[in-house]
């Protein structure tokens, strides 16, 4: 469909209405990503002085780092898991959450509470609750496996805590999304699914999945670049520990520059991140045939 | 492949970028500076304080100095928990502090290194008086590279071990003098189900004050003064490897309990842990006491017990020897105070922290005054007998450890907190933390 000629009039915007929107952009997105990527070759710890030039030697660090290397395994695990625990459950509780009964908007609403509180809210307030002694985890502890309680000062139970917590806090927002989403499925469908005699289950499958492809990469996206660039729990919740057993690859920068002050080396690590955050969602966009924007409503 | 040529071409024109970059915040630091000032008849100095509610000392000398002083100053009190960043990033910068708190040590030596601070060395030679009001082990702990930049400003916050008195009570046991003492104790209480040292193994900064004390106690304060000079092979000192040790001894007793490594200080779960006597004792700075006063009133009132770090087997250091935060310090940024009458303000205004009165204020506000003069002063406080115990220990010290996130420069912070935990969870031996210090770049 092209526009009419009468549409292409005076009124249309011209490259001078996008500056506004792109001086911003280029001085709070692009300039700063610029200068990172300048200062990874760099030595520098942030106070006055020049950054001094050092070549390849903040990249070579990136590759011999031990801390980094299971940083890196770190991040991609709590990746792969947070949307392998999210994603079903998101996906379930949207697509019940989209009926119109009353009860089920009542706990909806419930349910999307945690999305409203700040995330360090949230993690002192998990922290509090997995305190060995004083804490709801002593009780419960011994039931799932932590004889004393012990979560946070076990390798496994402080990347579960950490993945546990994410997930509570993020799985209303992608509820939310497949709310919306299968809200958005013609009626008629389902309607004549039931004629030809096929049960919930099988109209789940059949129909609501398939309709809701393009909400299920959407989310992807999002939870894989969230789960890439997770901080603020970690942060506050395990500081990484116990050792740097969960200290994934924004936490180990953080700690780099701005408990280290080597900001050099930390630069290294956000480009690295930012190259490979910005690689693996142009990858699911594109092995999921996303860009194409196909409908899945052909037909109908 | 970018050509050699277009690459040169990016580097210049990126270096260029952050030239100007660089030259506009220089600039404006020269604007900022002193000289618009002249003509102005002087603007008030700036000093940034660690705001907390012991600010209130500070805001009273303040006060004070400006009724002497044509050169006013001006207290700029910074919330605590970003005090550290904010001091940091704006050094070198138009937004600089002219007189700043600090911590001594690895939190300015960068500074002192750029010869960024007022060496005040020469000061206290013309005048002598002014190193003989402080103790002298806290002001040496705040010294770099021999000479002084800071003047003690706060109260003292050695690292003291606790004890439940009604715990103690209760098992017939007393506290422990020696290190057999010790051994014996973990034994009594563990019979008794109480554990034996609470210790908050998920802040890892509690666990260093268990390595600083036995190297301490095992090889003297000269080996950690070798790593804090740049001697790497110190991390491998035959004391530190049998404070590695016996660590990892105290661990396999059960000298912390089973799940120390999920409790935490931040949230008050180690102290809570002993306030309830479900622990006997505890390793801890000095504001223990003040914390244990704000949520279990009765227990920092009559159940806490206080002694030292005892003596080890075959250990070289002096048991009376002490670590810990000595105090905080004031120092003077020399980019932005320049030599002649603003200078001579600001060290002046430093000198009042010295001053009978200052003393005063911090027994007032629950702290012990580092001067040396502040004894008489402490049957003031709300808890004399404490405050007596702390005064006596450290003046009596030979030597003070700055406690080793502060001495040590920026960059051993995490590695050495990562390390220690490791360390003590047994997933690095006492020879492979040596080893991954050493190694810290």
């Amino acid at each position: 469909m092209s526009p009419s000629p009468a549409r292409r009039g005076p009124g249309r915007p011209g490259l001078l209405w996008a500056a506004p929107g792109a001086l911003f952009f280029l001085c709070f997105a692009l300039g700063p990503l610029l200068l990172v990527g300048y200062l990874s070759f760099t030595e520098w710890d942030g106070l006055g002085g020049l950054p001094s030039f050092s070549g390849t030697g903040n990249w070579r660090r990136l590759w011999e780092d031990s801390t980094m290397r299971g940083a890196v395994v770190l991040s991609l695990l709590l990746t792969a898991l947070t949307w392998l625990v999210q994603t079903p459950i998101a996906l379930l509780l949207g697509v019940w959450a989209a009926g119109r009964q009353k009860n089920r908007a009542v706990l909806s609403a419930v349910f999307f509470l945690p999305l409203l509180a700040s995330s360090v809210a949230l993690a002192l307030l998990w922290k509090t609750l997995l305190d060995p002694n004083f804490g709801l985890i002593a009780d419960i502890g011994p039931w799932i496996g932590f004889e004393d309680g012990d979560v946070l000062g076990s390798s496994r139970g402080a990347f579960g805590a950490v993945l546990f917590v994410a997930a509570w806090q993020f799985i209303p927002f992608h509820t939310l999304l497949y709310q919306g989403g299968a809200r958005q499925i013609p009626r008629s469908l389902y309607d004549a699914a039931s004629i030809d005699g096929a049960g919930t289950v099988r109209q789940f499958f059949h129909i609501t999945l398939p309709q809701l492809r393009n909400t299920v990469i959407t989310s992807s996206v999002l939870m894989v670049v969230g789960a890439l660039t997770f901080f603020d729990t970690v942060l506050i919740l395990t500081e990484g520990g116990p050792g740097t057993d969960t200290t994934i690859v924004p936490y180990w920068m953080y700690e780099t520059g701005f408990v280290s002050r080597d900001m050099g080396y930390a630069s290294a690590i956000a480009t690295a991140l930012v190259v490979v955050a910005t690689g693996i969602s142009l990858l699911l966009v594109r092995l999921t045939g996303f860009a194409a924007m196909r409908s899945t409503r052909e037909g109908l | 492949m970018p050509t050699p040529p277009l690459r040169r071409r990016i580097r210049t024109a990126l270096a260029t970028a952050a030239l100007t970059l660089a030259a506009t915040g220089l600039s404006a630091c020269g604007s900022g500076g002193p000289q618009d000032s002249a003509g102005g008849g002087g603007a008030a100095l700036e000093a940034w304080v660690y705001g907390d509610p012991s600010a209130a000392v500070q805001r009273k000398v303040v006060d004070r100095f400006n009724k002497t002083s044509d050169v006013k100053v001006k207290l700029v009190e910074i919330p605590g928990e970003g005090y550290q960043d904010k001091m940091r990033t704006s050094m070198g910068t138009a937004n600089a502090p002219d007189i700043f708190f600090n911590w001594g040590g690895g939190s300015i030596s960068d500074f002192a290194a750029k010869d960024m601070l007022v060496d005040l060395g020469p000061y206290m030679k013309k005048d002598p008086a002014l190193k003989k009001a402080f103790i002298p082990s806290i002001l040496d702990a705040g010294r770099i590279d021999g000479t002084y930049y800071g003047v003690p400003m706060r109260g003292m916050q050695p690292v003291i071990l606790f004890y439940n008195k009604k715990v103690f009570r209760e098992a017939g046991a007393e506290p422990p003098a020696s290190w057999d003492d010790m051994l014996d104790l973990i034994d009594t209480f563990k019979e008794k189900g109480v554990t034996p040292f609470a210790l908050a193994g998920a802040d890892p900064w509690t666990e260093l004050m268990w390595l600083e004390y036995l190297l301490d106690r095992f090889g003297g304060p000269g080996v950690f003064q070798k790593i804090v000079d740049g001697d790497k092979s110190a991390w491998n000192d035959p004391a530190m490897i049998k404070a590695g040790e016996t660590i990892r001894d105290l661990v396999d007793r059960g000298a912390f309990g089973k799940n120390y490594k999920s409790v935490n200080y931040t949230a008050d779960g180690a102290s809570t842990l002993f306030a309830r006597g479900k622990a006997a004792m505890h390793l801890m700075g000095s504001w223990e006491y003040a914390n244990q006063k704000a949520n279990q009133k009765e227990f920092a009132k009559s159940g806490l017990g206080w002694t030292s770090f005892p003596a080890v087997p075959g250990g070289k250091g002096d048991p009376k020897d002490v670590v810990g935060n000595p105090t905080n310090y004031w120092s003077v940024n020399a980019t932005r105070v320049k030599k002649g009458e603003r200078r001579d303000a600001a060290v002046e205004f430093l000198k009042f922290a010295s001053q009978q009165s200052y003393a005063k204020d911090l027994v007032a506000n629950g702290d012990v005054p580092a001067t040396s003069d502040a004894k008489e002063q402490l049957t003031a406080h709300e808890n004399p007998e404490y405050a007596t115990y702390q005064y006596d220990m450290v003046s009596q010290a030979p030597s003070f450890t700055l406690s080793w996130d502060q001495a040590l420069p920026a960059r051993f912070t995490a590695p050495l907190t990562n390390n220690l935990q490791k360390l003590f969870n047994g997933d690095l031996s006492p020879k492979g933390f040596a080893d991954a210090m050493r190694d810290v770049k």
